[in-house]
């Protein structure tokens, strides 16, 4: 009899089950619970865009592309780039398309931390960060994020973390799940703290579409960050391309050069299909990332104004589709509130904690859904919260 | 603002002025006042409900587009001639169309006989009325933007992150 636990490498399976794998196992059982706990947008993606997966198909185009990606879509992401946040990268030599956005944090995290290595992730914040860190053999750090300063990294906290192991700073911003953003001045402030460093910044932009009433702004448009930053980003949440798996890593040629090694030998290319329906997003895309983005816009106050009434505490959500409203007055944490919640009211929603620890008494709820839906649920949480309130 | 407010109502007309208000971040007084405006502007002209007849037991509602060319009135235009089409009960809508013919006119009746009746004795001896070419509606897929047979599921992983 193989004891398997003696053979797999200890650092990979003592990393914790995702949190969210957990919740979701629960709800599973349930069946008929109205969730809010999605990660993924609600529209279909435009039809314009999957015809021209579908014309690729017929064309017979389904060979492997060049393992950096089609070039002529990272010429596209990179006129994209110039456009809408001021970002100028060579498409040969400077871009990389991704398995999504995931695979570029995981390929970021392999060439710029090693074992010794810390890694900086603000959080509450995406599943994602600390396990990648940890299988690149580096130390994830958290950095608490507080609502008092509207979940923003502030220079002073991100000084004090700093220290001579410190390799990587993980920017999640706009944020899941908290929906908050940096803005111009805080991102200078940070820069003003990394300059001084040979840290770099992996900027996980993929919500960069979705802000409301500010535009979005990199860190890698700040003076002395563009050498200092691999900017992540991908279709994914913009054009409602989920299922798709693209994404893209732009920054210094060296670094993604040597991205495009990791990825080439462990993926070989990102799915051609994807690749091409890809192209037509970027092309003619803007429209329907506008549309979309009014409409997340609307059931975002909708959401806020909502849980203001019912008396809970709620953040301003300037990015992303999640709201992050505060449960403590319940009496209640994160997990039990969750639990109960969809006992007695089959309402799925995400604990706090499954985006790091300090997320406890907090819940996502994600506005991915139509109008009808989100009132559905919210009537529930309502009934809910109105019993509980201490 | 008023664009904004348009395309909500557009998708749904049943949102309240206090529900939109919220969603489009206004004060509802102002909302209010702003449809009101539109409706006198008569940019809002109406709130009707997609209604899909053929899942009612009630089926007995044929739709007909009629292709109808005329000879223009002098000073008048078509818009006269409009008029005289556009006054039926029985003709649900009018447009004025480039192209091979000048009217298109589409038509509700109870039959397919109804309709052809109506267009025999009434639409074609209009004195303006060259000729009308009647085509029936066996189906409708999608009325104004709407998919009528399609179930639509929410098909996503429940809880993602």
């Amino acid at each position: 009899m193989i004891n398997y636990d003696n053979i797999m490498i200890k650092r990979v399976t003592d990393v914790p089950p995702s949190g969210i794998r957990k919740f979701f196992d629960i709800v599973n059982e349930m069946g008929d619970a109205i969730s809010l706990g999605v990660g993924e947008p609600d529209f279909d993606t435009p039809w314009h865009i999957r015809e021209e997966g579908i014309y690729s198909l017929e064309q017979g185009k389904t060979f492997y592309s060049a393992n950096a990606g089609v070039l002529e879509l990272r010429q596209e992401i990179c006129a994209y780039m110039k456009r809408r946040f001021n970002l100028e990268y060579d498409a040969k030599t400077q871009s990389l398309v991704t398995v999504g956005g995931s695979e570029g944090i995981d390929l970021a995290m392999r060439l710029l931390a090693g074992p010794g290595d810390e890694v900086l992730v603000p959080e509450p914040s995406f599943v994602s960060y600390k396990p990648c860190a940890i299988y690149a053999g580096a130390t994830p750090v958290p950095l608490v994020t507080k609502a008092e300063n509207n979940f923003r990294l502030t220079a002073k906290e991100l000084r004090a973390a700093i220290t001579p192991k410190t390799k990587v700073l993980v920017l999640p911003y706009p944020n899941n799940p908290t929906g908050a953003i940096m803005e111009k001045e805080d991102l200078e402030a940070i820069a003003e703290v990394l300059r001084e460093t040979n840290i770099m910044v992996i900027s996980d932009e993929i919500y960069a579409e979705l802000t409301y009433g500010k535009k979005h702004v990199s860190i890698a448009s700040i003076e002395g960050m563009y050498e200092r930053t691999v900017v992540l980003s991908g279709f994914s949440k913009a054009y409602a391309m989920t299922g798709w798996r693209l994404g893209y890593a732009l920054g210094p040629a060296p670094i993604i050069k040597q991205m495009i090694k990791i990825h080439q030998f462990a993926i070989m290319c990102a799915p051609s299909t994807s690749q091409f329906a890809a192209i037509e997003a970027m092309k003619n895309g803007d429209h329907d990332v506008a549309m979309m983005c009014e409409s997340y816009n609307q059931r975002r106050r909708f959401m806020v104004d909502r849980f203001r009434k019912m008396g809970l505490e709620c953040f301003e959500p300037e990015g992303a589709f999640y709201v992050f409203p505060c449960i403590k007055a319940t009496g209640m944490g994160s997990e039990a509130f969750c639990e109960t919640l969809l006992k007695e009211e089959k309402v799925a929603v995400v604990p706090g904690t499954a985006f790091g620890e300090c997320g406890e008494g907090f819940i996502r709820c994600s506005y991915a859904y139509s109008i009808d839906a989100l009132k559905e649920a919210l009537e529930r949480i309502e009934n809910f919260v109105q019993r509980h309130l201490k | 603002m008023k664009n904004e407010i348009l395309r909500l109502l557009e998708n749904n007309s049943r949102l309240s002025a206090e529900e939109i208000a919220v969603m489009i971040g206004q004060e509802t007084d102002v909302v209010k006042a702003m449809i009101k405006e539109m409706e006198r502007e008569q940019v809002i002209c109406g709130y009707n409900t997609l209604i899909n007849w053929d899942h009612t037991d009630c089926n007995e509602v044929v739709t007909a587009l009629i292709e109808v060319r005329v000879t223009p009135q002098r000073g008048e235009g078509f818009d006269r001639v409009a008029e005289r089409l556009y006054q039926f009960n029985e003709v649900k809508s009018v447009y004025l169309m480039s192209g091979g013919f000048d009217f298109t006119v589409i038509i509700e009746g109870k039959t397919m006989k109804e309709v052809a009746l109506f267009v025999g004795q009434k639409l074609a001896p209009l004195e303006s009325v060259l000729s009308t070419a009647t085509h029936f509606v066996l189906k409708k897929y999608k009325d104004y933007g709407v998919i009528f047979e399609e179930e639509k599921k929410d098909e996503r992983m429940i809880v993602s992150p």
